[in-house]
């Protein structure tokens, strides 16, 4: 650990595992330390993920960008950080969502000491994920990342009741029939989900660990080193798909994604913004840096399962989000939908459509951060998330409208903002590979046009109810964050080159080391 | 056959007998309003055998009365364990003792018994001294869970414990008695030798071998022997039960460990099968019964009846690394359970309730009781970064490498399950709200010995989990004593063939 570079992913980790843990002897009543604390753990974190990003060298050596201690040598546990093309951007969003959540999170005044140890961790998790290069610490970062899930939803989330709205007929929505949802029943959901997700994974870890030491002799959790291994191609195919399902879990994977409106909708802002934008990535990401690295012929013999899935993903996640009346939920559902893309351009294996993929995973988690913080805006304003009773609130909210606007033209795919891009490069792969199911994959972007411009026609336009008079716009510091995440989106959407030149750097050499490439 | 025992290297049995003695004796002389002061002695007293100890039997390996008791790097671990078992359970009584109980010097004097029986347990290197080590740990146990006088759930708890404990101790005698009828001896390494020896085997060493796994299988609490365990486990005084959940399974692991790797493992292919699907078993059965459970202590129990369920697992893999798992396993399983155990016992002293609803918003009236039972269930559950996570990583992983990923896989499964009913009673203490009346919003008072054994145990589950190196060095030094030089078998790899 020589190295300023391999100095920085040890601290991107440590501030905020070791920042969450000093956190806990802060007094419980100093709300606004507490609330400063955390703002700079977050910028700390913010300026190491952009040094980290615009030093980048494409060409240059990742050697540099070195942890490595010995752990528990028993079993050949070591404790290795390292980052790529692929890693780069992604621990940039999370830095960029953490910091956004953070900001956005002004009024969170119930325990919010409690509240920042848990999600700060949550944070040093999805940090050690990107980072780690041990399969033994990437789990452990990964269950790092779904513990806190539980407390955050439980304790600070909120629940959907519409069992006390008037029955309205609303076209297009249905009738307020009667539908409860404690955030209870979506906290434990989401835990359970995703924990069954990482026994699949653990099995399979274990599988590929000891499948490695029967072949070779070697002890070592360093996925470096185990995908250097030659396992037959049986072995592959029966392990392979524990890592796509299991990662797939938390990616949002259909038909295991429904613990994921569910969950979305019961957090809070802050919660929900890191999860649909950073945590589902976490799953698409092991499949791609764990599952296809070390078992490539797997990977290769259940791509086309992958691909279907992903494009079921993108057409029943659009789908379901026509229906919703939950403000909420119609995000919850869009980012099943937008996972999908993600899932289908690991599933071409092929260059473009990887790169589509990370480059997605990277510009929807922006997308779907604003989206959260936006309508986690309304709801703390109007205490509603109905889409039957909120109406024309454009008139007193034009600043929240405008970012909504932005956030939902990205999700559609409008030229100019980051997802286009993505989603293009997606639709190529996939064309490329598998024309029919990219022809599917379109018709889900158009469907996604209907849902997002309904809900935009409905909310923020039309006549304004009386009861709405007296409604606040975004103040400055939600201006800010939303403006600084529209700024993301359109500079990546206008300027594309860089950070794609970034992940295919990552990604060419992952596909020459699968034989592929 | 020689004769020169050194028994100095009994040195730290004799100790702790003296000092079970001690404290009967210094019971007399104390007036009944300082019999705290017997709990210093005892707990100071178990510490200062532990700092002799160390050093005095490091290096140490040597077979006393012709192989009948061991001192070997083994023993010494499960000797340091057993003893610091024993403090942890005298400190975490002492305010429990002095509200509810009667007869303090006799309490702690049982307890100090019972770890000489512990320590004896780990040692024993032939069945009928195994036998008779585990007989005198039951007795104390028996004694020590009716303790509760005046209490008719204590009461029935010892009944229980007493005729089902008989039971086993029965069925684990008479297996003594076919194994020594097959093998002509009850000497570990002689049995492994006759085994190696025997072209195939008996009907009657078969029928030695499963009563000596029910007999055994009952004092682990493993299904389908576990039926006293939730009722044992309830009836108790709480620091009892938290001492029969973690003393009595530390110790009796101990031997089932040194049995199986030293006496019976030319026989592995005749119980590998029959220990794996009882830790399947046990660690289903156990969890899926813990969900339905409304009182704490009964959760618990089925919780713990699960836990076995993996301990045994590092007997069915029978591996220098499964060895390795198992005793990491049990180290921080301990802690756990202890951190919890105490936790519960400290809100109990203050409210004499114990059922899951009573625990409501409990977070807010003791942050630090609802985060040391959250700590200790998220261990149980084997969530980073905690002791649970990489003892069963290690675990799980040993079983993999044994061609028992199966076993690994349903253990993950268990665990999984278990998470659901932990996050039940964290439910209550974070997101229920407490009741408005009787005192609902009162923090719980906890007296600072209890705080302090509760800070260290969770501290102990925290460090285990960062940090588990030196903990791990002294157990792959026990783990090499067990296999040592006159063990080829496992360490030949003969498990993984």
């Amino acid at each position: 650990m020589s190295s300023m570079e391999s100095v920085l992913l040890f601290a991107l980790i440590a501030v905020p595992f070791f920042g969450a843990l000093v956190m806990v002897f802060f007094p419980a009543d100093r709300h606004s330390l507490i609330h400063w604390y955390t703002r700079v753990i977050a910028f700390a974190g913010l300026v190491m993920a952009v040094w980290l990003f615009v030093t980048f060298d494409t060409d240059g050596d990742l050697s540099k960008y070195t942890v490595d201690f010995e752990w528990l040598p028993a079993l050949g546990i070591r404790y290795s950080l390292g980052i790529s093309g692929i890693t780069t951007p992604l621990v940039l969003l999370n830095a960029i969502i953490f910091m956004a959540g953070v900001l956005v999170s002004w009024n969170v005044t119930h325990r919010p000491k409690d509240f920042f140890i848990w999600l700060t961790l949550l944070v040093a998790g999805v940090y050690g994920v990107f980072l780690a290069t041990d399969l033994f610490f990437l789990f452990f970062f990964y269950e790092l990342a779904v513990v806190p899930m539980y407390l955050l939803i439980g304790v600070w989330g909120s629940s959907t009741d519409f069992t006390k709205q008037p029955a309205v007929e609303i076209p297009g929505y249905g009738g307020g029939g009667k539908y409860d949802r404690p955030k209870e029943y979506g906290a434990m959901k989401l835990m359970l989900y995703l924990v069954a997700g990482s026994v699949l994974v653990w099995v399979a870890i274990l599988a590929v660990w000891a499948e490695a030491r029967s072949v070779t002799g070697m002890e070592s959790f360093s996925i470096a080193a185990l995908s250097q291994v030659e396992y037959s191609e049986n072995f592959q195919r029966i392990f392979y798909p524990f890592f796509m399902v299991g990662f797939g879990v938390l990616a949002g994977l259909w038909p295991f994604h429904t613990w994921s409106p569910d969950g979305h909708v019961a957090a809070p802002t802050a919660v929900s913004m890191l999860h649909a934008g950073v945590l589902m990535k976490l799953g698409a990401f092991g499949i791609l840096a764990v599952g296809m690295v070390i078992l490539p012929e797997g990977a290769s013999d259940w791509a086309p399962v992958l691909i279907g899935l992903g494009t079921v993903n993108v057409l029943y996640g659009a789908v379901s989000a026509l229906g919703q009346r939950d403000l909420k939920y119609v995000i919850g559902y869009s980012s099943v939908s937008h996972m999908g893309y993600v899932l289908m351009g690991l599933g071409t294996l092929e260059v473009i459509g990887l790169n589509g993929a990370v480059f997605q995973m990277f510009s929807h988690g922006i997308m779907t951060g604003l989206f959260f913080a936006m309508v986690g805006i309304i709801y703390e304003r109007t205490h509603l998330r109905d889409i039957t009773v909120l109406e024309g609130l454009g008139k007193r909210m034009g600043v929240v409208g405008a970012f909504l606007a932005v956030a939902g033209l990205t999700s559609l795919g409008l030229p100019g903002f980051s997802s286009f891009v993505a989603e293009l490069l997606v639709f190529i792969g996939t064309f490329r590979t598998y024309p029919i199911l990219g022809v599917l994959a379109v018709i889900g972007a158009a469907i996604t046009a209907v849902y997002i411009l309904r809900l935009m026609a409905k909310v923020f336009f039309g006549p304004i109810s009386d009861r709405w008079a007296d409604l606040e716009d975004a103040k400055p510091i939600e201006v800010a964050v939303g403006a600084a995440l529209v700024g993301i989106l359109l500079l990546w959407g206008l300027y594309p080159f860089r950070i794609v030149e970034i992940i295919d750097s990552g990604v060419q050499p992952l596909l020459e080391g699968m034989g592929i490439a | 056959m020689t004769m020169d025992v050194r028994f100095e290297l009994l040195m730290p049995e004799f100790l702790v007998a003296g000092l079970a003695f001690l404290v009967f004796t210094l019971d007399f002389f104390i007036r009944p309003v300082r019999k705290d002061i017997l709990a210093w002695v005892s707990a100071a007293g178990l510490a200062v055998i532990i700092a002799f100890t160390v050093p005095y039997l490091l290096n140490e390996h040597d077979s006393l009365f012709d192989g009948l008791y061991r001192v070997d790097s083994y023993a010494l671990f499960f000797k340091v364990l057993s003893m610091g078992i024993g403090i942890a359970v005298i400190l975490g009584s002492l305010h429990f003792v002095n509200q509810r109980l009667t007869h303090p010097g006799e309490y702690y004097a049982i307890i100090i018994v019972s770890v000489l029986a512990m320590m004896m347990m780990a040692a024993s290197g032939e069945l009928l001294t195994a036998y008779l080590s585990l007989e005198l740990l039951s007795f104390c146990l028996y004694i020590l869970s009716g303790f509760a006088l005046q209490d008719r759930r204590s009461n029935e708890a010892s009944v229980k414990y007493v005729l089902l404990g008989a039971f086993s101790s029965g069925l684990l005698l008479y297996g003594i008695v076919l194994l020594y009828g097959a093998l002509g001896t009850t000497h570990f390494a002689e049995m492994a030798t006759a085994l190696e020896g025997a072209g195939s085997v008996e009907g009657r060493l078969l029928v030695g071998l499963a009563l000596v796994v029910a007999g055994l299988g009952f004092k682990l609490a493993a299904v389908p022997f576990h039926m006293w365990a939730p009722d044992v486990y309830q009836g108790a005084p709480m620091p009892i039960t938290a001492y029969i959940a973690v003393g009595s399974k530390a110790a009796a692991f101990a031997l089932v460990l040194r049995l199986f790797y030293e006496g019976l493992a030319p026989a592995y292919d005749q119980w590998q099968m029959l220990i794996a699907g009882m830790a399947a078993l046990t660690m289903i059965f156990g969890n899926v019964v813990a969900i339905v459970q409304t009182n704490v202590k009964r959760m618990l129990a089925y919780s713990s009846v699960g836990q076995v369920g993996f301990l045994l697992m590092g007997i069915a893999a029978l591996s220098p690394l499964a060895s390795n798992g198992l005793m990491v396993h049990l180290v921080g399983y301990s802690l756990t359970n202890f951190a919890v155990f105490f936790a519960i016992t400290a809100f109990y002293n203050a409210t004499g309730k114990d059922d899951i609803p009573d625990f409501a918003g409990l977070a807010g009236r003791s942050p630090f009781l609802a985060a040391a039972i959250t700590i200790g269930l998220f261990s149980l559950a084997g969530l980073p970064f905690l002791a649970g996570f990489v003892t069963k990583f290690y675990l799980f992983s040993a079983a993999a490498a044994e061609d028992l990923l199966w076993l690994a896989g349903v253990a993950m499964f268990a665990s999984l399950i278990s998470l659901y009913y932990y996050l039940q009673l964290i439910r209550q203490m974070y997101i229920e709200k407490a009741p408005e009346d009787e005192g609902g919003s009162v923090a719980v008072a906890t007296p600072a010995v209890l705080t302090a054994v509760i800070g260290a145990m969770a501290l102990g589950v925290v460090l285990l989990g960062v940090y588990p190196d030196p903990v791990m060095a002294a157990i792959e030094d026990a783990t090499a004593s067990l296999l040592g030089t006159d063990n080829a078998w496992i360490t030949l790899g003969a498990a993984g063939q």
